[in-house]
């Protein structure tokens, strides 16, 4: 078995129970309350959601979430037909080089509901299934900041993360300046890099529902090559 | 906020037959595909298990196997597969497994059959898995096919105008004015049945002007002393196609329409180029007309300019190459008409044999000359030959100035050992099929498509029984023919899915004649030979090979739409080329090819190299087959 597997863990089950007593929100105690796979289920019957936000920058405490994309899978089948995309309105204004960016202007942002109306939508999109995400920092940090912002609350949740995977199956892909010296390049993990090296095809970049369905594949990419269908929830969610 | 995937709806829109669906039906399909990872070796359809999905290859590759474990095709990125057993009550027919890590798009079953209803591309797309597309890429053709699926009969509008052999030629001159005809049939009672009458003749306006005005017959002349006896007919229930080939080989405006022996019907060319305007009949026409080499080289641009209208309409390849090789027979008849008028009538009888894809009735636009003289046996070289080769070399100079450049392995008939009586002919023909030698080989495969284009054509009649009876009798000759007609292997390996050519370099043209049509009418010649055929198109000779069993019926049908394909596609890029302005060739680049083609090519190369490798154990070469 990989590296990936012997770091400590936190226990999901337990600390969503522990949630479910100490939350003031029951929006959010119906959400802890989600019938969560445990550390011990094979990932062959785990339900994912494979998930990506688009920011305005990379600070949740100064920047903003404007569209989000999910979409459900299982290591056997990507959901298209259960796909969802939400373009959000956010509080602070969008920077020009983001709109840019994502391919969204303006006036898509006006029309868009704040993140306030779709959290009911989204929360109940993600329970009980194990999100996965390509650089969890991204997703956990906004996710926590915006529901932080509507109810006085937090959110935290467990993650599988693409990148994270990578990062471990690469220790050392930094090379030593001897090794840059002779023409290595360093190894990138970045999701569109990773994906090539499983012989995926190359998306377009930074549309949220895209990249949620090439984060779906790339996981089930590792877990083909790396793991196994058998491997433990708990070995891999973080 | 209407979902959109994006990656899933644009790379489906690429693809045949999903490129032909509109927008928002793509939508539709995207948000109802589902998507799954394979590792490389992992399989993906198991033999009998459920299936419920279309599969569609969005990246890597996948072998499909029979169910005797045997590799039957090979899939890359666009490719669809599991339509068989979708169509076979849900249980999978041909196991598949992914040979590259591949990422599979799954479509719903339901949808794709209702899509299937609604957009007959998509339906005759996946008929069946492999030939299926060939086929709709093959079949669906325009306005030039209906010629091949009108029947003549239907261009009959009014009953034949028909007079005894024994009526007077003022009679006949009297009825064709009072019936404002153009052509009177002939009639006599058929000698194994009086009642019946049978087509004796044919007498035309033009045939009163040379016969009978210019000789000053008398009135009471009978019909049979002018008639043409015996004319060439056609069968009611033949295609208008048919009727315009027979006009244009035969050089005839009248044609005369039986129902078996029964004359139902007589047309003439006004009513067939009603159905085909600017029809390659005009050039033809045309052809007779010129009084020079040099007036007839003026019709260079009309030659091409016929081709690319037949491609634009959508013309079959066999009625391009048929088209194409009619005309080019008209330009050596004319030639060799005006060769005689310049040199005086022949000293013995002679035929002008061309061989070759013009023999076959597949000539295209891209050609050089074959050709050959068969000479009647009393043929006194030293007396003779000086008359042979000025007629060769004014015919030969004559095709070269209007476009039909020199051979370049001198198969012509300048060239004396080309230049031969039918004896001397008889002798090589029999030599190269019981003596084969590699060089000799080479021969077989030019002569053995041979046909007569002017002169004694029974002589190339001889010759042709002769092949046929002795090739078939000659197992060492065809095991050789047919290993000879396998150094030209199609290019498997040219799309990335097929993996990789055997010198493991990737080209990228492809010679769509030589690993193409050229193999591919090499190898039906071998079976043609081995079967007796002394038909010399492609597709008449497939014809011959269905009715005797060298090779079963689905196997026949695979290989006439392969060599549609390929021809097609080869027509297609030399009219491409004509229109914009390249010197048309016979190479095609990928990048110039669409999906759909991609495809047919591909399953033409594959149904090619099949074929090739069934030809190898269906003649095998034993040294105890070695004639004494």
């Amino acid at each position: 078995m990989n590296d990936v597997t012997r770091q400590p863990r936190l226990d999901w089950p337990q600390y969503m129970q522990a949630m479910v007593e100490a939350t003031q929100q029951p929006l959010l105690a119906r959400f802890y309350q989600a019938d969560w796979p445990g550390p011990d289920t094979p990932l062959r019957d785990v339900e994912f959601v494979a998930l990506d936000i688009e920011t305005t920058g990379l600070d949740a405490r100064h920047h903003a979430i404007v569209s989000i994309g999910l979409i459900p899978f299982t290591l056997a089948r990507i959901r298209s037909d259960q796909a969802w995309q939400q373009l959000v309105r956010p509080q602070s204004d969008l920077l020009a080089e983001s709109v840019v960016f994502h391919h969204i202007t303006h006036s898509d942002i006006r029309r868009a509901p704040r993140f306030a109306e779709i959290l009911e939508d989204l929360l109940e999109r993600l329970s009980g299934r194990i999100a996965v995400v390509h650089y969890r920092n991204i997703e956990r940090a906004f996710i926590d900041q915006a529901v932080q912002q509507v109810l006085g609350e937090g959110l935290m949740f467990p993650m599988i993360d693409t990148m994270q995977i990578e990062a471990q199956l690469y220790p050392r892909r930094q090379p030593g300046w001897l090794k840059r010296l002779l023409g290595k390049q360093p190894i990138s993990i970045r999701l569109a890099d990773s994906r090539t090296r499983y012989g995926l095809p190359l998306y377009q970049a930074h549309h949220a529902l895209t990249d949620a369905l090439g984060t779906a594949e790339l996981l089930q990419a590792q877990v083909a090559t790396h793991f196994s269908a058998e491997c433990r929830l708990g070995d891999v969610c973080c | 906020m209407q979902v959109e995937l994006i990656e899933i709806r644009d790379h489906l829109s690429r693809f045949a037959p999903f490129d032909e669906l509109p927008e928002d039906t793509l939508d539709d399909i995207a948000r109802q595909t589902q998507v799954r990872y394979f590792k490389a070796g992992t399989p993906i359809l198991q033999q009998d298990e459920a299936i419920t999905e279309l599969h569609y290859i969005r990246s890597g590759a996948v072998e499909i196997y029979r169910r005797n474990g045997e590799l039957f095709n090979r899939l890359g990125e666009g490719d669809i597969f599991g339509q068989a057993g979708l169509r076979r009550h849900g249980r999978v027919r041909f196991p598949a497994r992914a040979l590259e890590d591949t990422l599979i798009y799954f479509i719903p079953g339901e949808l794709f059959s209702q899509l299937c209803d609604q957009h007959d591309s998509l339906a005759d797309f996946v008929d069946t898995e492999g030939s299926g597309r060939l086929r709709s890429a093959v079949e669906p053709q325009g306005r030039a096919s209906e010629l091949m699926k009108i029947r003549v009969n239907k261009l009959i509008s009014r009953p034949p105008v028909m007079l005894d052999a024994q009526s007077s030629i003022h009679r006949a001159a009297a009825v064709m004015t009072e019936q404002s005809v153009s052509a009177l049939l002939i009639t006599e009672p058929a000698p194994d049945d009086p009642q019946q009458q049978r087509v004796a003749g044919i007498i035309t306006d033009r045939d009163f002007r040379t016969r009978v005005v210019s000789e000053a017959l008398p009135p009471e002349t009978p019909l049979h002393s002018i008639m043409t006896a015996d004319p060439i007919t056609l069968q009611a229930s033949d295609s208008v196609f048919e009727a315009i080939l027979c006009m244009l080989r035969h050089n005839i405006h009248h044609l005369p329409i039986l129902n078996r022996r029964r004359p139902v019907g007589l047309i003439n060319l006004a009513d067939v180029i009603r159905y085909q305007s600017q029809s390659s009949l005009y050039l033809v026409n045309d052809i007779f007309n010129r009084q020079s080499v040099k007036e007839l080289q003026g019709l260079l641009p009309d030659v091409r300019a016929t081709f690319l209208r037949m491609v634009e309409d959508e013309a079959s390849a066999h009625m391009i190459g048929s088209a194409l090789s009619s005309i080019g027979r008209s330009f050596i008849q004319r030639l060799v008409d005006l060769a005689e008028e310049q040199l005086g009538p022949p000293p013995v009888p002679y035929c002008f044999m061309v061989m070759g894809s013009m023999a076959r009735d597949e000539q295209l636009v891209v050609t050089d000359q074959d050709n050959a003289l068969v000479i009647d046996d009393r043929f006194d070289p030293a007396e003779h030959d000086d008359y042979f080769l000025r007629l060769a070399t004014f015919v030969s100079d004559g095709l070269a100035a209007c476009g039909y450049s020199y051979c370049k392995g001198d198969i012509m008939a300048t060239n004396p050992r080309w230049r031969q009586p039918l004896k001397v002919w008889k002798g090589y023909f029999s030599d190269w099929i019981e003596r084969p030698n590699p060089r000799t080989l080479l021969n077989s495969n030019i002569f053995f498509d041979l046909e007569a284009v002017s002169g004694q054509s029974d002589f190339v009649e001889q010759l042709r029984e002769l092949i046929a009876s002795k090739a078939s009798q000659n197992p060492r000759f065809l095991a050789l023919l047919a290993r000879n007609s396998l150094n030209r292997t199609p290019p498997l390996g040219f799309f990335r899915t097929f993996v990789m050519e055997q010198d493991g370099k990737q080209k990228n043209i492809i010679n769509i004649k030589g690993r193409g049509t050229a193999p591919l009418t090499d190898l039906i010649r071998v079976h043609a030979l081995a079967s007796g055929s002394t038909a010399q198109s492609s597709f008449d000779r497939l014809e011959d090979i269905a009715k005797t069993r060298l090779m079963p019926p689905e196997s026949v049908e695979r290989l006439r739409y392969a060599l549609e394909f390929l021809s097609l596609a080869r027509i297609r890029h030399q009219a491409l080329d004509i229109q914009e302005g390249r010197e048309p060739n016979n190479y095609i680049e990928p990048e110039n090819v669409s999906a759909a083609e991609r495809h047919g090519l591909k399953d033409a190369f594959q149904i090619l190299s099949n074929a090739q490798k069934f030809l190898r154990y269906r003649y095998p070469y034993t040294n105890g087959g070695r004639q004494p």
